[in-house]
């Protein structure tokens, strides 16, 4: 494919096409609804005889997630995608990796819980994806994809922010970005590291000690107190420049508006129609679509939210990202939530309706 | 004739091997785990292989094998270190790859990762520390725990109606198609050493070929754990561990 080829692809195959672009050292996945795609396009591309890329089909989400944790460790490009019952089971690596301060890639297009819950879309793993999920104090960078091209693009910013920062980068989909289609323009093919590369780029990487270099050892473990809270210090200083230096965030209307909608992902799409409808009823309606969940765009956010009357927060879920959306204004506006679970996705007239039915003022308008 | 003029390089027959380094173990006296930890040094400074191996330490008792032998590692959580073998050889294939693990970590938590592992054929070598008992944790129960053996969860002997039977997973590793070398030898004497120390290098020499999954697991005590002098673990693992555990060759398939 040529640099400016645009294709017709589903999220899960942009994301797994993304990655052989960006030159990917490995994949190590389970099969799960909605996402099994990545592992059944990789598998069908072959990379492993173009690029040299690793894919392999693990026995367990846990197992995948320790590939994903070793092959980080070695300083490989290596990346893993689940949906959320697997993503629960991959808490304890996520953790691990955080603490190991070793840059992977995880994806979770999340379907609708708890427990096997149900196939179909859903949001509601934002807590887990943001608030920490796994044990320990610890963050991974949460971004979150409204389009098949943000599915592709996304992974090889994640991968860059990754290793930037040594941390986990969390893809955060729905399972309504993972398996609608829309155009896509790929990157070019980059080729994978060499072995040499990595050496300079990463020296803490755990990859034999060649010319007899000092070992490198890579392990969360630290039984002296001192020195595991000058980790924890050392993880919490990086996570407070990532807060100064990532928040992402896309903003529509947002100028002149009255009411705000903060939404992300595929709730996004559905709210950008709904202003849309709202406009046409003389309505001023922004949207602030967060890209990065984690860290919350909090400074795009109060900007955006200085002279509005209201904020409606919608979201596949009972209300998790809500709670960020209050802390970062203070409770200064009313901020209401509408949300909808079990797979279901609303539609546009459906938003606009809860936004003119939770503000009395706008009751007259519809 | 002076000690020194004695003790020179020409005339020694034996040494420490140098990827052992001076940190002080915080194993138990006459613990099994000093002796194999030697011979892994050992091996991998006789194969030369210093500068292309990667161990996996587990959880547990050896979850600090990497501040003792001076190669580079990665430390598990718990169980996973075959699955983490598992990327670091496919992503790495001209290193040697093994684990270092006890019996809670590879074949309780971890016996998913662990038969998947070996199925696979993954070319790595384990090394699996069978002393029928939980060390780090403080003496309780192992998947490998003999009938009758007391431990601290199961105070009274272990009893197959409570706690189940004790599990020979060599065996079974050994009928799977991915594993090329199966061995069960012990540390006890210095017989069994230099048998284990030629298993060891074996299942080097494999990971290094990309032979299949090698598999040694070594019979061990726990002196402490047992609540025994370590003499009389010696003898207790002779009485009681090997009829369950009978040593020597599972399958040799690395030709």
């Amino acid at each position: 494919m040529s640099k400016d080829k645009v294709t017709l692809m589903k999220g899960n195959e942009a994301l797994a096409m993304a990655a052989i672009r960006y030159g990917a050292d490995g994949y190590f996945g389970y099969p799960i609804t909605p996402q099994s795609e990545v592992l059944e396009c990789l598998e069908a591309e072959m990379p492993w005889e173009s690029t040299g890329m690793v894919v392999l089909q693990a026995e367990s989400e846990v197992a995948a997630i320790n590939m994903v944790y070793a092959g980080a460790s070695c300083g490989k490009a290596v990346f893993t995608s689940t949906s959320s019952p697997g993503f629960s089971l991959m808490q304890e690596g996520m953790s691990y990796m955080a603490a190991s301060e070793v840059p992977a890639l995880v994806i979770n297009v999340m379907r609708g819980g708890p427990g096997l819950g149900t196939i179909h879309p859903s949001q509601a793993d934002y807590f887990q994806a943001c608030k920490g999920g796994g044990h320990g104090d610890y963050h991974a960078i949460v971004l979150a994809p409204s389009s098949v091209q943000e599915m592709a693009d996304f992974v090889g910013l994640g991968w860059d922010l990754a290793f930037k920062y040594r941390c986990v980068s969390l893809i955060l989909a729905d399972g309504l970005v993972g398996q609608m289609m829309e155009k896509v323009t790929l990157a070019e093919q980059r080729p994978r590291r060499t072995e040499q590369q990595i050496r300079e780029q990463c020296p803490w990487a755990v990859n034999g000690r060649q010319g007899m270099r000092p070992k490198n050892i890579v392990t969360s473990l630290e039984l002296d107190d001192d020195k595991m809270e000058a980790n924890n210090l050392r993880f919490q200083a990086t996570y407070r420049v990532i807060e100064a230096n990532e928040q992402r965030a896309e903003t529509v209307n947002v100028d002149g508006c009255d009411y705000l909608m903060v939404a992300f992902g595929s709730m996004a799409r559905i709210c950008m129609k709904a202003i849309e409808i709202a406009a046409e009823r003389g309505i001023k309606v922004g949207l602030v679509r967060p890209i990065t969940l984690w860290p919350f765009p909090v400074d795009k956010l109060r900007d955006a939210a200085r002279s509005v009357k209201g904020i409606l927060v919608p979201e596949l879920s009972a209300g998790q990202m809500i709670e960020d959306v209050r802390l970062a204004l203070d409770c200064v506006v009313p901020v209401v939530h509408y949300g909808r679970m079990g797979g279901n996705v609303p539609t546009p007239d459906e938003i606009l309706n809860a936004l003119t039915n939770s503000f009395p003022e706008l009751q007259n308008s519809k | 004739m002076e000690l020194n003029e004695i003790i020179r390089p020409e005339n020694r027959i034996y040494a420490k091997p140098a990827l052992l380094n001076e940190a002080h173990m915080h194993y138990c006296p006459g613990c099994s785990h000093g002796v194999v930890h030697k011979l892994v040094a050992e091996v991998i400074e006789e194969m030369g292989a210093a500068e292309y191996s990667i161990g996996i330490s587990p959880v547990g008792c050896a979850v600090f094998a990497y501040n003792y032998i001076d190669i580079d590692w990665l430390e598990a959580a718990h169980g996973r270190a075959t699955a983490m073998a598992t990327a670091v050889k496919r992503l790495m294939p001209d290193k040697l790859v093994f684990t270092y693990q006890g019996d809670g970590d590879f074949a309780a938590i971890g016996t998913c990762e662990s038969i998947h592992a070996c199925n696979r054929g993954e070319n790595i070598a384990i090394i699996f520390i069978n002393n029928a008992i939980y060390g780090m944790t403080g003496g309780q129960m192992a998947p490998t725990t003999l009938l009758g053996q007391p431990t601290a969860t199961c105070p009274y002997g272990r009893r197959a109606d409570l706690n189940g039977y004790p599990l020979s997973i060599t065996p079974l590793l050994s009928q799977l198609d991915g594993t090329c070398y199966v061995t069960r030898q012990s540390v006890h004497t210095p017989g069994a050493v230099r048998k284990t120390r030629a298993a060891l290098k074996r299942a080097f020499e494999n990971s290094i070929a990309c032979r299949g999954t090698s598999v040694v697991e070594v019979v061990s005590t726990c002196n402490s754990g047992w609540k025994m002098a370590p003499e009389r673990a010696n003898e207790w693992m002779v009485e009681h561990m090997f009829e369950k555990y009978p040593l020597g060759d599972l399958k040799v398939n690395d030709k």
